[in-house]
This record gives C-alpha cells, sequence and structure tokens, in this order.
C-alpha cells in the first residue's frame, strides 16, 4: 500500500524542502521506490537541494494540464537509484493546481508502484499548502523550537484534522512532529523551547530532532540532500527519522551538548 | 547552589515565557476552530442586544461551544463594567 506523506509547516524557512530531500531520499536509500513532489507552484527550490535543477524540462503543473507525460516530467536522482523528483512549476499560478489533476498525478505514480510519495508543501495555509496536504495519510509537521512557528504548526494540524480528504472520509492522518534547527545549548541556557515543551504544545508523535547545524547550509550549497552526509549530526538525526518512519525504534540523539562524545568535545576544544 | 545558579534562577528564562505564552495562545485557538461558523455572528447580535441596556465592549463578551460527549453546552460570559 504506497504513502503519501505531506511534509508541511505553515510557517516557511523551517526546512521542509531539506526535510522532503533527505526524508525521500532516506527512504530509497532504504530500498524503497519514491517520488518526492514540488508543491511550491512559483517557488521551485526542491530542484536545487536535489541537484537537479539542469534537467528539468516539465513540471508537474504541465503534467496536470496534459502537456507531458508523467514519465516525461520525472528526474531520476543521480544518487539514489529508487528515487524520482517532479519539480513544480516556476511561472504558473498557483490556481493550475487543482484537486482532481492532483489526484491523478498521485493515482498514476501509485499505479507506477510507487511506495512513498512526498509532498514538498509551501509555506502559509493557502491554496497550494492546501493541495499538498489534501491527499496525505501521513504528515510530518516541521517546526522550529520558537514562538511563531509552533503555532503555525498547530493551525496546520487543525487544518490537516478538519479539511484533508481523511478528515472528510472521519479517517485521522498520521502526524508527526519533526523539530528542526534545534540547538541544545540554548535549550540549556533557557533561551529556546525544549523539544519536550514543544511536544507537548503540540501533542504529536515525535519523528526527530534535527539540530541546527552548518553541515545543513554545505550540504545545499552542493545540492546534496543532508542524510548523504552520514559525518553530520544532522544527516544522521534525519537517517533516524527515517527509520521511525519505518517503524523503527530508535532512541533520540543530539538532544544535548552533552550528547556528543567525549573526544569530540576534546577536539572541538583544542582545534 | 554556586552564585552562577543564582544569576541563572534569577534571570528570566526566556523560553518558558515562551511556553507559557504558546499554551494560552494555542488553547485559545484550538477551541475557536472546534466552533461551528455561525458563533462569531451569534456573539454579535448578543453584544447589540446587550448594548440596549449596559454599555459593553467586544472584549466583556465571549460565546463559547462545549461539546460534553452527547450533549453540548453554548457558555455565554458577559463582564459587566462597574
Ligand atoms: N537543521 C538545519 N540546520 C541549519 N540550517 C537549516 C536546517 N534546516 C534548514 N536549514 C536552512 O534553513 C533555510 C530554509 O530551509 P528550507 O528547507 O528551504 O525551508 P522551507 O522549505 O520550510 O522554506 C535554508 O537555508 C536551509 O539551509
Ligand atoms: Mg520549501
Amino acid at each position: 500500500m504506497a504513502k503519501i506523506i505531506v511534509v508541511t509547516s505553515g510557517k516557511g524557512g523551517v526546512g521542509k524542502t531539506t526535510t522532503s530531500a533527505a526524508i525521500s531520499s532516506g527512504l530509497a536509500m532504504r530500498g524503497h521506490k519514491t517520488a518526492v513532489i514540488d508543491f511550491d507552484i512559483g517557488l521551485r527550490n526542491l530542484d536545487l537541494i536535489m541537484n537537479c535543477e539542469r534537467r528539468v524540462v516539465y513540471d508537474f503543473v504541465n503534467v496536470i494540464n496534459g502537456e507531458a507525460t508523467l514519465k516525461q516530467a520525472l528526474i531520476k536522482d543521480k544518487r539514489c537509484e529508487q528515487l524520482y523528483i517532479l519539480p513544480a512549476s516556476q511561472t504558473r499560478d498557483k490556481d493550475a493546481l487543482t484537486k482532481e489533476g492532483v489526484e491523478r498525478v498521485l493515482n498514476e505514480l501509485i499505479e507506477h508502484g510507487f511506495e512513498y510519495i512526498i509532498c514538498d508543501s509551501p509555506a502559509g495555509i493557502e491554496h497550494g499548502a492546501f493541495m499538498a496536504l489534501y491527499f496525505a495519510d501521513t504528515a510530518i509537521v516541521v517546526s522550529n523550537p520558537e514562538v511563531s512557528s509552533v503555532r503555525d504548526s498547530d493551525r496546520i494540524l487543525g487544518i490537516l484534522q478538519s479539511k484533508s480528504r481523511r478528515a472528510e472520509q472521519g479517517l485521522t492522518v498520521k502526524e508527526y512532529l519533526l523539530v528542526t534547527r534545534y540547538n541544545p545549548g540554548r535549550v540549556e541556557s533557557g533561551d529556546m523551547l525544549g523539544v519536550d515543551d514543544v511536544q507537548e504544545i503540540l501533542s504529536t508523535t515525535l519523528l526527530g530532532v534535527i539540530p541546527d547545524s552548518e553541515s545543513v547550509l554545505k550540504a545545499s550549497n552542493q545540492g546534496l540532500p543532508i542524510i548523504h552526509d552520514k559525518e553530520s549530526d544532522a544527516g544522521q538525526a534525519y537517517a533516524d527519522a527515517v527509520a521511525r518512519l519505518l517503524g523503527e525504534e530508535v532512541d533520540h540523539r543530539f538532544l544535548s551538548v552533552e550528547s556528543k562524545g567525549f573526544f569530540q568535545r576534546l577536539f572541538r576544544r583544542s582545534a | 547552589m554556586s552564585i552562577f545558579d543564582y544569576f541563572k534562577n534569577t534571570k528570566k528564562n526566556t523560553a518558558s515565557i515562551a511556553k507559557e505564552r504558546l499554551q494560552v495562545i494555542v488553547a485559545h485557538e484550538r477551541n475557536k476552530r472546534n466552533q461551528p461558523d455561525y458563533l462569531p455572528a451569534l456573539q454579535q447580535e448578543i453584544l447589540e442586544v446587550i448594548r440596549k441596556y449596559v454599555n459593553i465592549d467586544q472584549e466583556h463578551i465571549d460565546v463559547q461551544l462545549e461539546n460534553n460527549g452527547d450533549c453540548s453546552i453554548l457558555e455565554l460570559n458577559v463582564t459587566l463594567p462597574d
């Protein structure tokens, strides 16, 4: 049974696209045939993060409008055998995404044997964000430990619970919280909400905590989804999140300053 | 307790302020979300009726619908000025 997963947040710039690239790559690395769709019409960016921006010929809207076939528009990832990217349209208006059109594309992906379909949502709670979440059976709500992001996450949870297709059918969307850009040092000094606080406020299952890390910027500079950087804390935290998504029980890491290895700290200090 | 702990405790912990504020606003917004669309209009009309007799503002009136299992309670709170 194919799974449609939306990566959403309400607020912009919290790490949705970074997460979509990492999680879709991670699922493909674990052997699952995965498609990742950029729903950010007019502000295409997933292609850059996935390093396929120069291979875009057709996009999501072309497929919806019947100007290209799905096969023509899907870009095969160069790093992961099982991963395909469906880029957003750069020029057309957002209303090009219709419920019928999106549903048709999702169904076709499922017919083609895709096991996971990751929908990278645009910011906001308007049409594009709604289209990205409407068909989802699982939602990854990305939140930064910061007041406006947490509040927006709660609004998105409300929309998932009342306006999604599953809600309309009297069913529930499986909701996960992913806290990103986490800085344990600042949490310990009392200036950043702790992950427990965020989870308590949103009362949602915790999928993972991604540390705020320089490695993310370095990876995006090169078009490398961060999960491929196996040395980095953020990359490892995303790999753990993927494992949890697949039903494995994995302890949360990188939650405190102390959790860094003793030698690593020693090295840091002397460096 | 070291002197550093002392300073840490007296200084306002901004994260806990953030948490408190979020708990209040999120609870408020969740409550609003689950309410039927007619509630704001109902509140407005009640306000107008009361205003015929007492001078109150929007902020002095609060209408909420609470679901307790199979019965719903419409709760009306009006704070009258003294
Ligand atoms: N864990 C992280 N650590 C450091 N920077 C991050 C992290 N996650 C995201 N970023 C940075 O934050 C910015 C916004 O991320 P992005 O994934 O584009 O957010 P969104 O899609 O929600 O708008 C980017 O510059 C990205 O590199
Ligand atoms: Mg994005």
